[in-house]
């Protein structure tokens, strides 16, 4: 088997006083969906930030393609290749949608700099990015905000995405479109490492799960196994897909 | 690339919500000078004002607006804001001094030359020891405001007494070219030449901070940066050294206004700095931390006002500033502009 494109060992993070991560094991396939699920406070966006290096691990590794990330600063940790979308979805609201494309674009310095290709197959996954893109990212509605962030970050390619919980407050026809939109960016192989509460979203896209309680994964396996074993679904989180459907 | 299929597009709601700009403390300034014109009763008297406020009001704008930044992009709290302005006044009498023959001949192109000399000294200077001061004050307390506020007063009294140490305690004399000495008549209102130059500089330097910081990339991180410089961080971008960058501009900015400010006042003390800093923070603090717009209207705010009341009412202009901070915070308590800052 192939090494890994993301490989956390037991990473341990403390939040001042708090001790949060109590030895993160996970491991992130090339070219692959894995979900991170878990109740709330179970420590994946926690898991999420000290990838990004937003929060530092005080112990433990993070592999990204064979280097240790763990001590980097968040900007050459991006710079790497991770893109992070948050849970607050991170727009600069008194910013025109443009004007986050072109930060997100780190090689670009104007629109007219950025690849003009890339750019319509991100209109194609999110045509209101198009429609409202000299509006500024605060008037947009919770749906819309989220297709930025999600364009935002793919806007030039990246090796791996870090997303939290995208599905969180939308009404479900968006939440629809989006499992749509994120299947497109499956097939052009792109490698994401998805926080979900939301099972549901989670089981249509997930090639590999991931489950997390007490700031550990408890659980880790294909989705596959997890969707067809309620008893386990049970056991791993307190509910079943059947009470999602 | 492939383009994705039609099924594969997000669709979203169609319309935005119609939401106006915020435009009404844009009216605060002409409306407080209308306002003015009956109580002020003579024309030429209110225009006089008016001119004197907003001259003051560019200057104090030209050394807030980097402090605003400064303090948007990393919170942080720098009260040494006035040394920076303090050195460029003493600069200025520096280079002034050494270019007498220029500044006595007569001639406006000497006497621009000799002016756009002291004020690139004063800026470079200001700046360069800016970035020293970020280095040894304020990066050992970053995201600690509290000893943000004690050491950066430190800071505020320690260049103060190397100021005294290098020029002396005294004040010295900052005279005005002779080009630029003298009124212009409007009607039968005399408004100080300078004072027309002032509101032209403060124009120029707005309008400068306003393209670079919507039409070019280093702008567009700054504005990010002050609403969310983590998010800033995580799309790959060093937030400390554009911090630095703004640090430094910033302090050359003061060190400009110190410039202007001293030949308005035609000396300059060593107390200069700390005797401005309050009226700085309460622009600030006015427009909305962070904002440079906000802290533009603010500025000339304070200085119509205090003009306006120092005429009317000069017991009422010791304490103006302070309850037109009240009165705008109790209607916007972020300031006029505010930023929705994470």
């Amino acid at each position: 088997m192939s090494e890994p494109l993301l490989k956390l060992e037991g990473v341990h993070t403390h939040i001042g006083a708090y001790h949060i991560l109590h030895g993160v094991d996970l491991q992130v396939a090339q070219g692959e969906l894995t979900v991170l699920l878990g109740r709330n406070g179970a420590g994946k966006t926690t898991t999420l930030r000290t990838i990004m290096g937003l929060w530092q691990a005080s112990q433990g590794t993070i592999h990204f393609e064979g280097a240790d990330i763990a001590a980097r600063p968040t900007p050459e940790i991006a710079q790497a290749g991770i893109a992070y979308v948050p849970e607050n979805m991170g727009i600069f609201s008194d910013l025109t949608v443009a004007e986050n494309f072109i930060l997100a674009a780190r090689g670009s310095r104007r629109i007219e700099d950025m690849d003009a290709e890339r750019l319509e197959w991100v209109f194609g996954l999110f045509p209101a990015m198009k429609r409202f893109w000299q509006h500024p990212a605060g008037l947009l509605s919770g749906g819309q905000k989220q297709m930025l962030a999600v364009a935002r970050a793919i806007v030039e390619p990246r090796k791996l995405l870090l997303i939290d919980e995208p599905s969180k407050g939308l009404a479900p026809a968006i939440i629809q479109n989006m499992i749509v939109a994120f299947r497109e960016l499956k097939r052009t192989d792109t490698t994401i490492l998805l926080v979900e509460q939301n099972f549901n979203f989670a089981r249509q896209l997930g090639d590999q799960v991931a489950v997390m309680d007490g700031g550990r994964v408890v659980h880790a396996g294909t989705m596959a196994d997890l969707a067809g074993d309620e008893a386990l679904q049970q056991s791993l989180l307190g509910l079943s897909l059947a009470a999602h459907q | 690339m492939t383009t994705p299929s039609e099924t594969a597009a997000v669709q979203a709601p169609e319309a935005l919500p119609v939401v106006h700009p915020d435009r009404l403390p844009l009216l605060l300034v002409p409306a407080l000078a209308l306002l003015a014109l009956p109580f002020v009763g003579s024309f030429s008297t209110w225009v006089t004002l008016t001119f004197a406020g907003l001259a003051m009001g560019m200057i104090i704008f030209i050394i807030a607006s980097g402090l605003t930044l400064v303090f948007g992009l990393m919170d942080v709290l720098n009260f040494g804001h006035g040394v920076f302005i303090t050195l460029g006044a003493f600069m200025a009498t520096s280079v002034l001094g050494l270019m007498t023959a220029w500044t006595v001949s007569g001639s406006l192109l000497l006497n621009l030359v000799a002016v756009l000399a002291a004020m690139l000294v004063a800026m470079t200077v200001a700046g360069g020891v800016g970035v020293a001061y970020e280095r040894l004050i304020i990066r050992p307390v970053y995201g600690q405001p509290l000893k943000q506020i004690l050491i950066t007063m430190g800071g505020m009294i320690v260049g103060e007494e190397l100021i005294k140490v290098i020029w002396g305690p005294q004040a010295r004399p900052l005279l005005l070219p002779t080009a630029f000495q003298g009124s212009i008549l409007m009607g039968d209102a005399a408004v100080e030449k300078y004072r027309i130059i002032a509101v032209i500089l403060g124009l120029l330097v707005f309008a400068a901070m306003t393209w670079v910081l919507s039409r070019t990339k280093a702008g567009l991180l700054i504005r990010a940066g002050v609403q969310d410089r983590e998010m800033v961080e995580s799309l790959g971008y060093r937030i400390r050294r554009l911090f630095i960058g703004v640090f430094i501009v910033g302090s050359a900015l003061a060190g400009l206004g110190g410039v202007m400010w001293g030949l308005y006042q035609q000396s300059v003390i060593p107390q200069l700095g700390s005797q401005v800093n309050v009226l700085l923070f309460i622009v600030i603090i006015i427009g909305g931390m962070g904002s440079v717009t906000g802290c533009f209207i603010g500025a000339l705010l304070v200085g119509l006002l205090g003009n306006y009341t120092g005429f009317l009412a000069p017991k009422v202009a010791l304490f103006s500033n302070i309850l037109l901070m009240v009165i705008v915070l109790l209607w916007r308590p972020e300031g006029l502009f505010s930023l929705g800052k994470k």
